[in-house]
């Protein structure tokens, strides 16, 4: 029990000191995860919206293949984003291996399925009265699907809080395309696997606080963002 | 759609990356122990002082960091395993080799000793173990250090014990699988330098002690390779070749042998002038 105590004395410690290693990865941890979900939502959400809205043949595959890269392992990606990245890969020549493009496209990959495959559970779910009172009320197509989105909103922002959660916390994909590097592409938590592999207890929970600090901070302001979208 | 798709996700990418441009950057792929005993963080800076050059480096076992090295995804190696560094130089996949500084392996154990291996040679330590089956933890990750120790099975006549329950392959980083034997009360080989780093973390009353050294099988050579710039165009061989002139210059050898913890010297420069 002292052993515990005493990490979590020298964690508090260490976040007040300032540490400039600490903060350069809870940074890079930032930039990384809202490059990512921005790039996740940009991407998937009018990917769900079409998935869950259109019918168009091939439309279930789809769907199975979203629902099936949910469970996609984050070295997996890791490891397919790092053959396409790696100098001897396809994508060599633009140099994103170890670079924090790098991770953020692996991310992206890893939020993606999860924005796709819950928006367009969140469309299909919706209410079908809803599209028949607005055909009714002689609404075209297109305020049709703005409609629709509109009242999915609140399905969309829990696909946002769940794949953020995802990306923020994994480490596989970090660790495969950021390398670890100190002050450039160490996140919490590739910094966290190093530090507790090197046996430092207290930098690794200090870290661990932090990461549950902000998936603490994101939640609060989406559920209050969610209490606004609710009608 | 999906093309649309990927172009503007790689324009996002690329704000990124644009975010983050700066100073001249030399990649370098090294080993676990001239990163886990602070060795780098010391030189990296004094290297940008000098030369502008700023060095980022990924730290894994040598195996993968010649890896690294033949997918052209680094430009410089910093490692140790000099069979191996001999074969990726015949390869032709890097050039300039040139030895930086040694120091040596130790096997560490409990301090009980429960095989009694203290004081022995490496073979009939060794032989000791297998014979005892006591536990012994292995890097098991084609790093320097676990390419050293297959050879030191393979002198000692004995085969590798791949299989064998007491034989435990962390896959890890030195200090990690120095952990793991501590944890598991167990025996294993480390590089001096990283094990004066375990020792100051223990404040120097460490579960697990010296019990073999000084074997000249023990000894431990690092050096640095350029990557072969006519074989991967993307490296900046120009820089590598900036690191290798500075880290066998007299001045930077002078850093390595000041680099010390708890007063304790961790590396031995000897790059030829």
């Amino acid at each position: 029990m002292d052993f515990i105590l005493e990490g979590l004395l020298g964690a508090v410690k260490l976040l007040l000191s300032g540490s400039g290693e600490t903060y350069s990865a809870i940074f890079t941890t930032l930039k990384v995860s809202t490059l990512s979900i921005i790039a996740s939502l940009v991407l998937g959400i009018p990917l769900g919206f079409i998935l869950g809205y259109a019918e168009f043949p091939g439309r279930r595959l789809c769907r199975t293949l979203a629902d099936t890269l949910l469970a996609l392992p984050t070295v997996v990606v890791g490891l397919v984003v790092y053959a396409f990245l790696s100098r001897r890969g396809p994508l060599g020549e633009l140099g994103l291996l170890f670079t924090v493009p790098g991770i953020v496209i692996g991310q992206t990959i890893l939020g993606l399925p999860i924005v796709i495959s819950l928006t367009a559970a969140a469309i299909e779910g919706l209410d079908q009265r809803l599209r028949l009172t607005l055909l009714t009320l002689g609404a075209n197509s297109r305020q049709l699907a703005l409609t629709s989105l509109r009242e999915g909103m609140y399905a969309v922002l829990v696909a946002a809080v769940t794949a953020y959660g995802r990306i923020i916390s994994e480490v596989g994909v970090s660790m495969m395309l950021g390398g670890n590097i100190k002050w450039y592409t160490r996140t919490i938590t590739t910094a966290m696997a190093l530090e507790t592999g090197k046996g430092e207890f207290a930098m690794g929970l200090a870290l661990g606080m932090v990461l549950l600090a902000i998936a603490f901070t994101v939640n609060v302001l989406l559920s209050i963002l969610k209490m606004k979208a609710e009608p | 759609m999906l093309v649309l798709a990927a172009l503007l996700a790689i324009q996002i990418v690329m704000l990124g990356a644009s975010l983050s441009a700066g100073a001249p950057v030399l990649r370098m792929a090294t080993t676990t122990s001239t990163d886990n005993t602070g060795l780098l963080d010391y030189l990296a800076p004094l290297f940008q002082k000098d030369t502008g050059i700023e060095l980022q480096w990924v730290a894994a076992g040598t195996g993968r960091a010649l890896a690294l090295g033949r997918n052209c995804d680094v430009s410089i190696l910093f490692v140790h395993a000099p069979e191996a560094e001999k074969k990726f130089i015949n390869k032709g996949y890097g050039v300039n080799r040139r030895e930086v500084m040694y120091n040596d392996f130790i096997v560490i154990g409990p301090k009980k000793d429960p095989a009694r291996i203290k004081g022995l040679s490496v073979p009939a330590a060794l032989k000791t173990v297998t014979h005892k089956k006591v536990i012994f933890v292995s890097r098991g990750d084609d790093s320097g250090t676990h390419n050293k120790e297959l050879s030191l099975w393979k002198a000692a006549a004995l085969p590798v014990p791949d299989k064998k329950k007491w034989y435990v392959q962390t896959g890890q980083g030195m200090l990690a699988t120095v952990n793991v034997a501590a944890e598991r009360s167990g025996y294993t080989l480390v590089d001096r330098g990283t094990y004066i780093k375990y020792e100051s973390q223990a404040q120097g009353n460490p579960p697990l002690v010296i019990l073999v050294e000084g074997d000249n099988s023990l000894m431990n050579q690092y050096s640095v390779i350029a990557i072969n710039p006519a074989r991967c165009k993307g490296v900046t061989y120009n820089y590598a070749l900036g690191f290798i002139g500075w880290i066998t210059s007299p001045k930077a050898q002078k850093h390595i042998a000041d680099f010390r913890l708890q007063g304790k010297q961790l590396f031995i420069p000897n790059a030829e002038k």
